[in-house]
């Protein structure tokens, strides 16, 4: 009772996708089949990655505009790579993580020794980035192993594999952070970065943790892109960098810091997602649903500031 | 005698071209508490957080154990041994107690943070007497004198060689000090030196064995505890007696002179209960008991700040609920409000002098965009004068003035509108003994022309040498109104605690 009330957001987010769930899957002219599933699990896992890498970020009171450009960055990038020998492929996927890692450990230098605010640096940055994937490759092309694709895109005897992807992903992620000191110090920085440098703690290097994680995430989450639409294409990150901080937001994720879950962050993403297809399939205009998305998460991120309402000292609103 | 454990050799720093502290020669040694004595601003907490690693010396060199040191960070100063618990909390509000305590010294296997420390965690908070306190808690749910108890845990879970003392037992009540205390005695005899900062004298001749005072960033004395009468520290502390201090009180207002600010019943979001309070014509009224009881709540609420406040606050018979500050500095109100901290709300510090001291006065002005009418002008003038404003020119940013200046232009900001009721936030704070005692005088002087003042302070002496009247605040109510020769330490103490000492401790 005591481990429900505690984690009483992440509750009703969960509530909320699966309600959302079952309305999906009762309009869905196909029903439910293990191929509806496949899809809405690859769809979401597609989110629910990107989520993860702005929860880092969040969790430590930043906010990451580069998770887009990262997104496209490291699937043009696989779209060179993953293709050739097993072990070519197996390099090339080390080589895409570790882009990822230093997009985000640049974005985390300029932060903690540069003191840029996390908002103009990955602004910045990641336009830099979005640059960079154009220049390698201007136009949408390139190839994935499809071998590999089809292994990660379809089911395992009916389990979606991306399903069990985002399952085996989350809980190393929750019990690393739960129980490591570097997942403890993060959630302590978040909470207050002074008193967690009065306590002693590494602040800067922990805070460069998590931005290198971030761009870990955003690179899997380019891989993953690879793996679903089989080519680069260095157009795609715009809408991963809105969407991945509205389900941060939906997911109970604090905007400022030091309280959220990895779970909470991909329940988020996957209710983002649903609600997108269910506008796909209520028969609304396709050029209505562009709207309609903006709406639903210009919704979400208010859900954020509706604490306002409160906040009973004025002085507050300033902080 | 044993070798100092760490010792200062003329330490000086100095804030943007404000000396914290001159040339200071300290020692302290393992086995001992030490209590460092001294008003407000005179460079204890400058002294901490040197030791601490918060901050480094301009000048003079640290040396533990006889070598010397570069303390960095706290973290360099913890890991030899030096470990402070601030005033100001460091505990983590959205981290559970046990994750606060274990994350200041960590255990870990291959990254993982043993379970064992939970159970360490659990007995340092046993040890002090915090057995109703669960590891499971989020330090933001717990009360002030629980986070107080966690912070000392917290210090003492690291095992110090120095274990650095601020203002830890204020909101303490006396058998939960007394407990503490029983600790800190068995670290003694274990050799850990402890320096104990508090301005409760009776706490300091229970645990203390020497005395050091600071005044004005100055080392001025070390004794050993017991060879200096009460009077004579105090003394020491301020560097003159206290009637130079404060001006002579003069008639108090009698009792049929109009009531200026009446509040009735007042409540607000669980932190301020039932307050009542009358202030009237020609009276300083002080707002006294622990720091954070509800006082600058009090305030706000007068002056518009919180939302949802219910109760009734009158100024001159006129209700003034639900008004905003805009609304409540007008000249039909009359209230002024001099916020706690002047770096950050009660000046813009890159502004110039002259802004700042017109910035209050703009709304008066016709539409805010055209010249202050002469009359205000002249106020203002009139003000700086009276005030004996020192700064290089009036249109050098308010930042480059010392503090007492600084809240000399807070003042002459607020008090150009011609306030009938001045709402203080301990405006004393951090501020030279020459200036304090031009503030006294100008205070009382003010209540003689008939303004109502209302003073928050954190200074025992303010409350018993200024004020006509004391309501103590605690946990969010006035508990005890005193008046006259009800005005004592002793009596402020009880208050404050909202209980009678302890006879033991009774001086």
């Amino acid at each position: 009772m005591n481990l429900l009330r505690r984690n009483r957001s992440l509750a009703i987010t969960i509530a909320a996708l699966l309600v959302l769930f079952a309305i999906f899957i009762a309009i869905h002219p196909r029903g439910f089949s293990v191929y509806v599933l496949t899809i809405w699990f690859n769809q979401g896992t597609l989110l629910g990655l990107a989520a993860i890498a702005q929860f880092f970020v969040v969790l430590v009171r930043g906010v990451d505009l580069s998770v887009g450009p990262i997104v496209a960055l490291t699937n043009v990038a696989a779209s060179y790579l993953l293709i050739g020998s097993p072990g070519g492929i197996a390099l090339g996927i080390v080589a895409v993580l570790v882009l990822g890692a230093i997009c985000g450990l640049a974005n985390g230098v300029a932060v903690v020794y540069g003191r840029v605010p996390p908002i103009v640096t990955t602004l910045a940055s990641g336009s830099i980035f979005s640059g960079l994937a154009l220049l390698l490759r201007p136009t949408p092309g390139g190839g994935i192993d499809e071998n590999l694709s089809d292994a990660l895109t379809y089911d395992i005897y009916g389990v979606p594999a991306s399903a069990i992807l985002l399952i085996v992903v989350l809980l190393a992620l929750t019990i690393s952070l739960r129980f490591s000191l570097l997942g403890l110090t993060m959630y302590a920085i978040g909470s207050s970065e002074q008193s967690a440098s009065m306590t002693g703690v590494r602040v800067g290097r922990v805070k460069l943790a998590a931005y290198g994680m971030s761009g870990i995430f955003s690179a899997l989450t380019g891989l993953y892109v690879s793996m679903v639409t089989l080519t680069g294409d260095p157009a795609i990150g715009p809408a991963y960098t809105l969407n991945s901080i509205a389900a941060v937001v939906l997911g109970g994720v604090a905007l400022t810091g030091g309280v959220g879950s990895p779970l909470g962050a991909v329940a988020g993403a996957l209710i983002l997602k649903t609600i997108s297809s269910l506008m796909f399939f209520s028969g609304l205009p396709p050029l209505a649903q562009p709207f309609f998305e903006g709406l639903v998460l210009a919704v979400a991120i208010s859900l954020g500031a509706l604490g306002v309402f409160r906040i009973r000292n004025r002085l507050e609103l300033f902080q | 005698m044993a070798e100092a454990l760490v010792r200062l050799k003329s330490v000086s720093k100095s804030y943007g071209g404000v000396p914290a502290l001159t040339d200071v020669d300290f020692h302290c040694e393992p086995g001992l508490v030490h209590a460092i004595l001294g008003e407000n601003g005179a460079g204890k907490s400058t002294l901490m957080k040197l030791l601490a690693g918060v901050i480094q010396p301009d000048a003079g060199e640290i040396a533990l154990s006889g070598r010397t040191t570069r303390l960095a960070s706290p973290r360099e100063a913890a890991q030899q041994g030096i470990v402070c618990m601030f005033q100001e909390l460091s505990l983590m509000p959205h981290l559970s107690v046990g994750d606060n305590i274990v994350i200041s010294a960590p255990r870990t296997r291959f990254g993982f943070l043993r379970r064992a420390a939970y159970d360490d965690a659990r007995a340092t908070l046993n040890g002090i007497g915090a057995t109703g306190i669960s590891l499971s808690a989020r330090a933001s749910e717990l009360s002030l004198a629980e986070r107080q108890l966690v912070e000392i845990a917290k210090a003492l879970f690291r095992k110090p060689r120095l274990l650095i003392l601020d203002e830890a037992t204020s909101a303490l009540t006396s058998e939960l000090v007394e407990t503490v205390f029983g600790v800190l005695r068995e670290l003694k005899r274990r050799g850990v030196a402890i320096l104990f900062i508090s301005h409760r004298m009776h706490e300091v001749d229970a645990i203390a064995d020497r005395i050091s005072v600071f005044r004005n960033g100055r080392h001025i004395d070390t004794f050993d505890v017991g060879t200096r009468s009460p009077k004579e520290v105090i003394g020491l502390m301020i560097g003159r007696s206290l009637e130079e201090l404060f001006p002579p009180r003069g008639a108090t207002p009698p009792d049929d002179a109009p009531v200026v600010l009446n509040v009735s019943d007042l409540s607000w979001n669980g932190q301020l209960h039932n307050v009542d309070l009358q202030v009237r014509q020609g009276e300083i009224v002080g707002l006294g008991g622990l720091d954070g009881q509800g006082q600058q709540h009090l305030m706000h609420a007068v002056f518009g700040v919180l939302r949802k406040v219910s109760g009734r606050i009158e100024v001159n018979g006129r209700q003034i609920n639900g008004v905003l500050p805009s609304q409540a500095k007008r000249s039909e109100i009359g209230l002024a409000l001099v916020p706690e901290d002047r770096k950050t709300e009660g000046l813009i510090l890159d502004m110039s002098v002259t802004e700042n001291l017109r910035l209050a006065a703009l709304s008066r002005a016709p539409f805010g965009i055209l010249g202050l009418d002469t009359e205000t002008e002249q106020r203002i003038r009139r003000l700086i004068d009276r005030l004996s404003l020192i700064c290089g020119s009036f249109d050098a940013p308010v930042a480059t003035l010392s503090g007492g200046n600084q809240q000399k232009v807070v003042l002459a900001k607020w008090l150009a509108l011609s306030p009938k009721c001045l709402l203080l936030m301990d405006p004393t704070r951090g501020i030279d003994l020459p200036t304090k005692a031009q503030l006294y005088q100008l205070l009382r002087e003010l209540a003689r022309e008939g303004l109502a003042v209302v003073l928050h302070s954190t200074d025992y002496e303010e409350l018993i040498h200024l004020c006509d009247r004391v309501y103590v605040f605690y946990n969010g109510r006035t508990v005890r109104q005193l008046t006259g020769d009800e005005l004592t330490p002793n009596a402020l103490i009880e208050a404050s605690m909202n209980m009678p000492l302890p006879a033991g401790i009774r001086s």
